[in-house]
Protein backbone atom coordinates (compact mmCIF):
# COMPACT_ATOMS: atom_id res chain seq x y z
CA UNK A 1 0.00 0.00 0.00
CA UNK A 2 1.24 3.42 -0.96
CA UNK A 3 2.16 5.69 1.92
CA UNK A 4 2.23 9.43 1.37
CA UNK A 5 4.80 11.68 2.93
CA UNK A 6 3.63 15.25 3.35
CA UNK A 7 6.23 17.97 3.64
CA UNK A 8 4.53 21.01 5.15
CA UNK A 9 7.40 23.32 4.36
CA UNK A 10 8.08 22.40 0.75
CA UNK A 11 5.97 25.22 -0.67
CA UNK A 12 4.20 22.62 -2.83
CA UNK A 13 0.46 22.40 -2.23
CA UNK A 14 -0.41 19.30 -0.23
CA UNK A 15 -2.77 17.85 -2.83
CA UNK A 16 -0.08 18.30 -5.47
CA UNK A 17 2.35 16.35 -3.29
CA UNK A 18 -0.13 13.46 -3.25
CA UNK A 19 -0.58 13.65 -7.02
CA UNK A 20 3.16 13.72 -7.57
CA UNK A 21 3.89 10.86 -5.20
CA UNK A 22 1.18 8.73 -6.79
CA UNK A 23 2.62 9.38 -10.24
CA UNK A 24 6.07 8.60 -8.97
CA UNK A 25 4.79 5.27 -7.64
CA UNK A 26 3.18 4.57 -11.03
CA UNK A 27 6.41 5.31 -12.85
CA UNK A 28 8.40 3.11 -10.53
CA UNK A 29 5.80 0.31 -10.87
CA UNK A 30 5.13 0.38 -7.16
CA UNK A 31 1.52 0.80 -8.24
CA UNK A 32 0.10 -1.17 -11.13
CA UNK A 33 -3.28 -1.23 -12.88
CA UNK A 34 -5.91 -2.75 -10.58
CA UNK A 35 -4.14 -1.72 -7.39
CA UNK A 36 -6.21 0.19 -4.86
CA UNK A 37 -5.07 3.56 -3.57
CA UNK A 38 -5.34 4.05 0.19
CA UNK A 39 -8.74 5.34 1.26
CA UNK A 40 -9.08 8.99 2.31
CA UNK A 41 -9.54 7.75 5.86
CA UNK A 42 -6.31 5.78 5.77
CA UNK A 43 -4.37 8.71 4.35
CA UNK A 44 -5.66 11.31 6.78
CA UNK A 45 -5.28 9.07 9.79
CA UNK A 46 -1.58 8.72 8.99
CA UNK A 47 -0.90 12.28 7.83
CA UNK A 48 -3.43 14.38 9.79
CA UNK A 49 -4.27 16.36 6.66
CA UNK A 50 -7.80 17.34 5.69
CA UNK A 51 -9.85 14.62 3.94
CA UNK A 52 -10.87 17.03 1.19
CA UNK A 53 -7.22 17.47 0.27
CA UNK A 54 -6.94 13.76 -0.45
CA UNK A 55 -10.18 13.73 -2.42
CA UNK A 56 -8.98 16.71 -4.44
CA UNK A 57 -5.76 14.87 -5.31
CA UNK A 58 -7.68 11.72 -6.27
CA UNK A 59 -10.05 13.74 -8.45
CA UNK A 60 -7.05 15.22 -10.23
CA UNK A 61 -5.61 11.74 -10.82
CA UNK A 62 -9.00 10.59 -12.06
CA UNK A 63 -9.25 13.57 -14.40
CA UNK A 64 -5.93 12.57 -15.89
CA UNK A 65 -7.28 9.06 -16.44
CA UNK A 66 -4.78 7.42 -14.13
CA UNK A 67 -7.22 6.12 -11.54
CA UNK A 68 -10.94 5.47 -11.24
CA UNK A 69 -13.23 5.63 -8.25
CA UNK A 70 -15.48 2.61 -7.87
CA UNK A 71 -18.38 3.42 -5.65
CA UNK A 72 -18.13 1.79 -2.28
CA UNK A 73 -14.95 -0.03 -3.19
CA UNK A 74 -12.27 2.60 -3.40
CA UNK A 75 -10.02 4.23 -5.93
CA UNK A 76 -8.15 1.97 -8.32
CA UNK A 77 -5.25 2.42 -10.70
CA UNK A 78 -6.40 2.35 -14.33
CA UNK A 79 -3.16 2.56 -16.17
CA UNK A 80 0.51 2.79 -15.48
CA UNK A 81 2.40 5.89 -16.25
CA UNK A 82 5.12 6.54 -18.80
CA UNK A 83 8.20 4.55 -18.49
CA UNK A 84 10.66 6.07 -16.15
CA UNK A 85 13.93 5.18 -17.78
CA UNK A 86 15.51 2.62 -15.56
CA UNK A 87 19.04 2.80 -14.32
CA UNK A 88 20.54 1.22 -17.41
CA UNK A 89 18.56 3.10 -20.08
CA UNK A 90 20.39 5.07 -22.80
CA UNK A 91 18.53 8.28 -21.85
CA UNK A 92 19.82 8.08 -18.35
CA UNK A 93 23.34 7.38 -19.55
CA UNK A 94 23.23 10.46 -21.80
CA UNK A 95 22.00 12.64 -18.96
CA UNK A 96 24.63 11.20 -16.70
CA UNK A 97 27.34 12.11 -19.23
CA UNK A 98 25.86 15.57 -19.62
CA UNK A 99 25.88 16.17 -15.87
CA UNK A 100 29.50 15.10 -15.69
CA UNK A 101 30.43 17.53 -18.48
CA UNK A 102 28.50 20.35 -16.77
CA UNK A 103 30.47 19.72 -13.63
CA UNK A 104 33.76 19.71 -15.53
CA UNK A 105 32.73 23.03 -17.07
CA UNK A 106 32.57 24.48 -13.56
CA UNK A 107 28.77 24.62 -13.04
CA UNK A 108 27.57 24.03 -9.53
CA UNK A 109 24.42 22.18 -8.52
CA UNK A 110 22.19 25.26 -8.67
CA UNK A 111 23.53 26.28 -12.10
CA UNK A 112 22.79 22.81 -13.43
CA UNK A 113 19.32 22.74 -11.90
CA UNK A 114 18.49 26.16 -13.40
CA UNK A 115 19.76 25.12 -16.82
CA UNK A 116 17.89 21.83 -16.71
CA UNK A 117 14.67 23.54 -15.64
CA UNK A 118 14.97 26.09 -18.42
CA UNK A 119 15.38 23.35 -21.04
CA UNK A 120 12.58 21.32 -19.45
CA UNK A 121 10.27 24.33 -19.69
CA UNK A 122 11.04 24.69 -23.41
CA UNK A 123 10.06 21.12 -24.18
CA UNK A 124 7.23 20.41 -21.77
CA UNK A 125 4.08 22.28 -20.84
CA UNK A 126 4.10 24.00 -17.47
CA UNK A 127 3.20 21.92 -14.50
CA UNK A 128 0.13 22.51 -12.38
CA UNK A 129 -0.21 26.09 -11.29
CA UNK A 130 0.21 27.21 -7.71
CA UNK A 131 2.92 24.67 -7.29
CA UNK A 132 5.33 27.19 -5.94
CA UNK A 133 4.46 29.14 -2.89
CA UNK A 134 6.22 32.36 -2.17
CA UNK A 135 9.20 33.01 -4.38
CA UNK A 136 10.47 36.07 -2.56
CA UNK B 1 -18.44 15.62 3.60
CA UNK B 2 -21.68 16.89 2.26
CA UNK B 3 -21.95 20.44 1.03
CA UNK B 4 -25.59 20.80 1.91
CA UNK B 5 -26.73 21.92 5.27
CA UNK B 6 -25.42 24.27 7.85
CA UNK B 7 -23.67 23.23 11.04
CA UNK B 8 -23.58 26.63 12.66
CA UNK B 9 -25.35 29.87 11.88
CA UNK B 10 -25.15 33.11 13.83
CA UNK B 11 -26.76 36.47 13.18
CA UNK B 12 -25.85 39.57 15.16
CA UNK B 13 -24.65 37.29 17.95
CA UNK B 14 -23.22 39.00 21.03
CA UNK B 15 -22.21 38.01 24.54
CA UNK B 16 -21.46 40.19 27.52
CA UNK B 17 -20.61 38.79 30.93
CA UNK B 18 -22.12 40.59 33.90
CA UNK B 19 -23.57 44.08 33.93
CA UNK B 20 -24.62 46.07 30.92
CA UNK B 21 -21.52 48.20 31.40
CA UNK B 22 -19.22 45.20 30.98
CA UNK B 23 -17.26 44.96 27.72
CA UNK B 24 -18.57 42.67 25.00
CA UNK B 25 -16.76 39.33 24.76
CA UNK B 26 -18.26 38.87 21.30
CA UNK B 27 -20.34 41.26 19.26
CA UNK B 28 -22.09 41.49 15.88
CA UNK B 29 -21.05 38.00 15.04
CA UNK B 30 -22.69 36.85 11.82
CA UNK B 31 -21.49 33.66 10.24
CA UNK B 32 -22.44 30.41 8.57
CA UNK B 33 -20.41 27.23 8.85
CA UNK B 34 -21.47 24.69 6.22
CA UNK B 35 -21.83 21.11 7.42
CA UNK B 36 -18.95 18.74 6.79
CA UNK B 37 -16.19 21.31 7.16
CA UNK B 38 -13.18 21.13 9.41
CA UNK B 39 -13.01 24.69 10.67
CA UNK B 40 -10.12 26.48 12.32
CA UNK B 41 -11.44 29.00 14.83
CA UNK B 42 -8.50 31.34 15.16
CA UNK B 43 -7.85 34.54 17.05
CA UNK B 44 -5.59 36.02 19.69
CA UNK B 45 -6.12 35.30 23.38
CA UNK B 46 -9.31 36.91 24.58
CA UNK B 47 -10.77 37.23 21.10
CA UNK B 48 -13.99 35.45 22.03
CA UNK B 49 -13.26 31.96 20.69
CA UNK B 50 -14.18 30.10 23.88
CA UNK B 51 -17.29 32.23 24.32
CA UNK B 52 -18.49 31.35 20.84
CA UNK B 53 -17.82 27.64 21.37
CA UNK B 54 -19.58 27.57 24.74
CA UNK B 55 -22.63 29.26 23.21
CA UNK B 56 -22.63 26.78 20.32
CA UNK B 57 -22.42 23.96 22.86
CA UNK B 58 -25.58 25.32 24.49
CA UNK B 59 -23.79 26.05 27.77
CA UNK B 60 -23.92 29.85 27.56
CA UNK B 61 -26.89 31.94 26.49
CA UNK B 62 -26.26 34.78 24.03
CA UNK B 63 -26.84 38.32 25.28
CA UNK B 64 -28.17 39.33 21.88
CA UNK B 65 -28.61 37.94 18.39
CA UNK B 66 -29.41 34.40 17.33
CA UNK B 67 -27.52 31.15 17.01
CA UNK B 68 -28.64 27.88 15.48
CA UNK B 69 -26.70 24.64 15.71
CA UNK B 70 -27.45 21.84 13.24
CA UNK B 71 -30.60 23.77 12.41
CA UNK B 72 -31.84 23.90 15.99
CA UNK B 73 -31.63 25.97 19.14
CA UNK B 74 -28.25 25.15 20.74
CA UNK B 75 -29.90 23.63 23.83
CA UNK B 76 -31.94 21.25 21.67
CA UNK B 77 -28.99 20.31 19.49
CA UNK B 78 -26.88 19.21 22.46
CA UNK B 79 -27.36 15.46 22.02
CA UNK B 80 -25.80 15.78 18.56
CA UNK B 81 -22.97 18.10 19.58
CA UNK B 82 -19.66 17.03 21.10
CA UNK B 83 -17.88 19.71 23.08
CA UNK B 84 -14.50 19.52 24.75
CA UNK B 85 -13.75 22.59 26.86
CA UNK B 86 -10.29 24.00 27.28
CA UNK B 87 -8.29 21.85 29.69
CA UNK B 88 -10.38 18.75 28.83
CA UNK B 89 -12.24 18.29 32.10
CA UNK B 90 -12.58 14.62 33.04
CA UNK B 91 -13.10 12.86 36.36
CA UNK B 92 -9.54 12.16 37.55
CA UNK B 93 -10.50 9.32 39.90
CA UNK B 94 -12.36 7.32 37.22
CA UNK B 95 -10.62 4.74 35.08
CA UNK B 96 -10.64 5.03 31.30
CA UNK B 97 -13.25 2.25 31.08
CA UNK B 98 -15.43 3.95 33.74
CA UNK B 99 -15.23 7.20 31.84
CA UNK B 100 -16.52 5.51 28.70
CA UNK B 101 -19.28 3.86 30.73
CA UNK B 102 -20.35 7.32 31.90
CA UNK B 103 -20.43 8.34 28.25
CA UNK B 104 -22.69 5.39 27.49
CA UNK B 105 -25.03 6.23 30.41
CA UNK B 106 -25.26 9.90 29.49
CA UNK B 107 -25.98 9.24 25.84
CA UNK B 108 -28.67 6.55 25.79
CA UNK B 109 -29.62 5.47 22.30
CA UNK B 110 -26.72 7.29 20.69
CA UNK B 111 -23.60 5.75 22.23
CA UNK B 112 -21.26 3.89 19.90
CA UNK B 113 -19.15 1.86 22.32
CA UNK B 114 -17.04 0.25 19.61
CA UNK B 115 -16.08 3.61 18.19
CA UNK B 116 -15.10 5.03 21.58
CA UNK B 117 -13.10 1.93 22.45
CA UNK B 118 -11.32 1.97 19.11
CA UNK B 119 -10.13 5.53 19.72
CA UNK B 120 -8.84 4.63 23.15
CA UNK B 121 -7.18 1.46 21.86
CA UNK B 122 -5.42 3.36 19.09
CA UNK B 123 -3.56 5.23 21.82
CA UNK B 124 -2.35 2.06 23.52
CA UNK B 125 -4.20 3.01 26.70
CA UNK B 126 -4.93 0.61 29.52
CA UNK B 127 -8.70 0.80 30.14
CA UNK B 128 -8.03 0.17 33.83
CA UNK B 129 -5.76 3.21 34.20
CA UNK B 130 -7.16 6.08 36.22
CA UNK B 131 -7.56 9.35 34.35
CA UNK B 132 -5.32 11.24 36.79
CA UNK B 133 -2.35 9.03 35.91
CA UNK B 134 -2.58 9.80 32.19
CA UNK B 135 -0.42 12.17 30.18
CA UNK B 136 -1.92 15.23 28.47
CA UNK B 137 -2.04 13.43 25.14
CA UNK B 138 -3.70 10.37 26.67
CA UNK B 139 -6.27 12.51 28.47
CA UNK B 140 -7.06 14.28 25.22
CA UNK B 141 -7.54 10.90 23.58
CA UNK B 142 -10.00 9.85 26.29
CA UNK B 143 -11.86 13.15 25.95
CA UNK B 144 -12.09 12.62 22.19
CA UNK B 145 -13.30 9.05 22.66
CA UNK B 146 -15.97 10.38 24.99
CA UNK B 147 -17.31 12.98 22.55
CA UNK B 148 -16.93 10.84 19.42
CA UNK B 149 -18.68 7.92 21.11
CA UNK B 150 -21.88 9.97 21.14
CA UNK B 151 -21.70 10.16 17.32
CA UNK B 152 -21.83 13.94 17.09
CA UNK B 153 -22.82 15.76 13.94
CA UNK B 154 -20.79 18.71 15.18
CA UNK B 155 -17.65 18.55 17.25
CA UNK B 156 -16.48 21.66 19.12
CA UNK B 157 -12.95 21.50 20.50
CA UNK B 158 -11.54 24.41 22.47
CA UNK B 159 -7.74 24.52 22.16
CA UNK B 160 -7.53 20.72 21.98
CA UNK B 161 -3.87 20.58 21.01
CA UNK B 162 -2.56 23.29 23.33
CA UNK B 163 -0.69 21.14 25.85
CA UNK B 164 0.33 18.25 23.61
CA UNK B 165 3.73 17.27 22.31
CA UNK B 166 4.12 17.18 18.52
CA UNK B 167 3.72 13.40 18.27
CA UNK B 168 0.51 13.31 20.32
CA UNK B 169 -0.77 16.28 18.34
CA UNK B 170 -0.14 14.52 15.04
CA UNK B 171 -1.76 11.27 16.19
CA UNK B 172 -4.84 12.94 17.61
CA UNK B 173 -5.26 15.16 14.60
CA UNK B 174 -5.02 12.01 12.47
CA UNK B 175 -7.76 10.43 14.58
CA UNK B 176 -9.97 13.49 14.14
CA UNK B 177 -9.39 13.63 10.39
CA UNK B 178 -10.24 9.93 10.10
CA UNK B 179 -13.54 10.60 11.89
CA UNK B 180 -14.27 13.49 9.55
CA UNK B 181 -13.43 11.33 6.52
CA UNK B 182 -15.57 8.41 7.61
CA UNK B 183 -18.57 10.12 9.17
CA UNK B 184 -18.57 13.57 7.60
CA UNK B 185 -18.51 15.09 11.09
CA UNK B 186 -18.27 18.88 11.14
CA UNK B 187 -15.36 19.87 13.37
CA UNK B 188 -14.49 23.24 14.86
CA UNK B 189 -11.06 23.50 16.46
CA UNK B 190 -9.90 26.66 18.17
CA UNK B 191 -6.32 27.80 18.47
CA UNK B 192 -4.35 30.99 18.58
CA UNK B 193 -1.76 29.42 16.29
CA UNK B 194 -3.03 29.07 12.75
CA UNK B 195 0.01 27.13 11.55
CA UNK B 196 -0.86 24.06 13.64
CA UNK B 197 -4.27 23.80 12.00
CA UNK B 198 -3.48 24.80 8.45
CA UNK B 199 -3.10 21.34 6.93
CA UNK B 200 -6.05 19.83 8.75
CA UNK B 201 -8.70 22.47 8.26
CA UNK B 202 -10.54 23.51 5.10
CA UNK B 203 -12.48 26.41 6.60
CA UNK B 204 -11.37 29.41 8.63
CA UNK B 205 -13.16 31.58 11.12
CA UNK B 206 -10.93 34.41 12.31
CA UNK B 207 -12.06 36.38 15.32
CA UNK B 208 -10.34 39.49 16.62
CA UNK B 209 -11.53 41.98 19.19
CA UNK B 210 -14.84 40.16 19.59
CA UNK B 211 -15.67 40.44 15.89
CA UNK B 212 -15.52 38.14 12.88
CA UNK B 213 -12.56 39.33 10.81
CA UNK B 214 -12.51 36.67 8.13
CA UNK B 215 -14.63 33.62 7.41
CA UNK B 216 -14.81 31.18 4.54
CA UNK B 217 -13.28 28.14 2.88
CA UNK B 218 -9.52 28.47 3.11
CA UNK B 219 -8.99 27.92 -0.63
CA UNK B 220 -11.42 30.76 -1.38
CA UNK B 221 -9.83 33.09 1.17
CA UNK B 222 -6.36 32.45 -0.24
CA UNK B 223 -7.59 32.94 -3.80
CA UNK B 224 -9.27 36.23 -2.89
CA UNK B 225 -6.03 37.83 -1.73
CA UNK B 226 -2.73 38.68 -3.34
CA UNK B 227 0.49 40.10 -2.00
CA UNK B 228 2.02 42.71 -4.31
CA UNK B 229 5.18 44.71 -4.51
CA UNK B 230 5.20 47.77 -6.73
CA UNK B 231 7.18 50.98 -7.21
CA UNK B 232 5.84 53.34 -4.55
CA UNK B 233 5.84 56.36 -6.87
CA UNK B 234 3.11 55.29 -9.27
CA UNK B 235 1.23 52.71 -7.26
CA UNK B 236 -2.49 53.35 -7.33
CA UNK B 237 -4.35 50.96 -5.07
CA UNK B 238 -7.73 52.46 -5.94
CA UNK B 239 -10.32 49.88 -6.87
CA UNK B 240 -8.78 47.23 -4.64
CA UNK B 241 -9.50 46.44 -1.02
CA UNK B 242 -6.32 47.09 0.93
CA UNK B 243 -5.82 44.88 3.97
CA UNK B 244 -2.31 46.07 4.67
CA UNK B 245 0.10 48.43 2.95
CA UNK B 246 3.67 49.46 3.70
CA UNK B 247 6.14 51.67 1.88
CA UNK B 248 9.83 51.04 2.26
CA UNK B 249 12.02 53.45 0.33
CA UNK B 250 10.80 53.32 -3.26
CA UNK B 251 8.96 50.07 -2.84
CA UNK B 252 5.42 49.49 -1.75
CA UNK B 253 4.24 46.13 -0.47
CA UNK B 254 0.60 45.41 0.16
CA UNK B 255 -1.89 42.66 0.80
CA UNK B 256 -4.93 43.22 -1.39
CA UNK B 257 -8.25 41.83 -2.35
CA UNK B 258 -8.03 42.77 -6.01
CA UNK B 259 -11.09 44.51 -7.38
CA UNK B 260 -9.90 44.09 -10.96
CA UNK B 261 -6.79 43.32 -13.00
CA UNK B 262 -3.52 44.53 -11.51
CA UNK B 263 -1.14 46.68 -13.55
CA UNK B 264 1.67 45.08 -15.53
CA UNK B 265 4.94 45.30 -13.75
CA UNK B 266 3.59 44.69 -10.25
CA UNK B 267 5.03 41.57 -8.73
CA UNK B 268 2.41 39.37 -7.16
CA UNK B 269 2.67 36.45 -4.77
CA UNK B 270 0.05 34.18 -3.30
CA UNK B 271 -0.12 34.80 0.45
CA UNK B 272 0.15 32.03 3.00
CA UNK B 273 -2.74 31.50 5.38
CA UNK B 274 -0.63 32.72 8.26
CA UNK B 275 0.23 35.95 6.43
CA UNK B 276 -3.44 36.47 5.74
CA UNK B 277 -4.40 35.96 9.37
CA UNK B 278 -1.64 38.17 10.74
CA UNK B 279 -2.37 40.97 8.28
CA UNK B 280 -6.03 41.01 9.32
CA UNK B 281 -5.19 40.98 13.02
CA UNK B 282 -2.55 43.72 12.64
CA UNK B 283 -5.04 45.93 10.82
CA UNK B 284 -8.31 45.91 12.71
CA UNK B 285 -9.62 48.70 10.48
CA UNK B 286 -9.27 46.57 7.35
CA UNK B 287 -12.67 45.47 6.06
CA UNK B 288 -13.70 42.04 7.28
CA UNK B 289 -14.15 39.33 4.68
CA UNK B 290 -17.12 37.08 5.17
CA UNK B 291 -19.12 35.26 2.54
CA UNK B 292 -22.35 36.93 1.52
CA UNK B 293 -24.92 35.74 4.02
CA UNK B 294 -27.17 33.13 2.51
CA UNK B 295 -30.64 34.61 2.29
CA UNK B 296 -32.47 31.38 1.97
CA UNK B 297 -33.65 29.73 5.09
CA UNK B 298 -32.42 26.45 6.39
CA UNK B 299 -33.18 23.64 3.99
CA UNK B 300 -31.22 20.93 5.74
CA UNK B 301 -30.88 20.42 9.42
Amino acid sequence: MLEYRIDRHSGVATYVQIVQQTKQALRLKLLEPGDRLPTAREVVEATAINPNTVLKAYRELEREGLVEARRGLGTFVRRSLGTAPTDDSPLRAELDGWAARAREAGLDRDDVAALFTAVLDRHFAAREEHLQGDAS
Amino acid sequence: MTDTGTALRAAGLGKRFGRSTAPWALRDCTLRLPAGRVCALVGPNGAGKSTLLAMAAGLLAPTEGSLTVLGEHPAHARPRVGYVAQGKPLYPQLTVADTLRVGADLNPGRWDAARAERIVAAGDLDPRARVRTLSGGQRTRVALALVLGKRPGLLLLDEPMADLDPLARHELMGTLMAEAAQHGTTIVLSSHVVAELEESCDHLLLIGGGQVRMAGDIDDLLAAHVRVTAPAADADLGGHTVVECRTTGRQLTALLRPGGPLPEGWRTFPPSLEELVLAHLRNPQAPALTPAPAQSQETHA
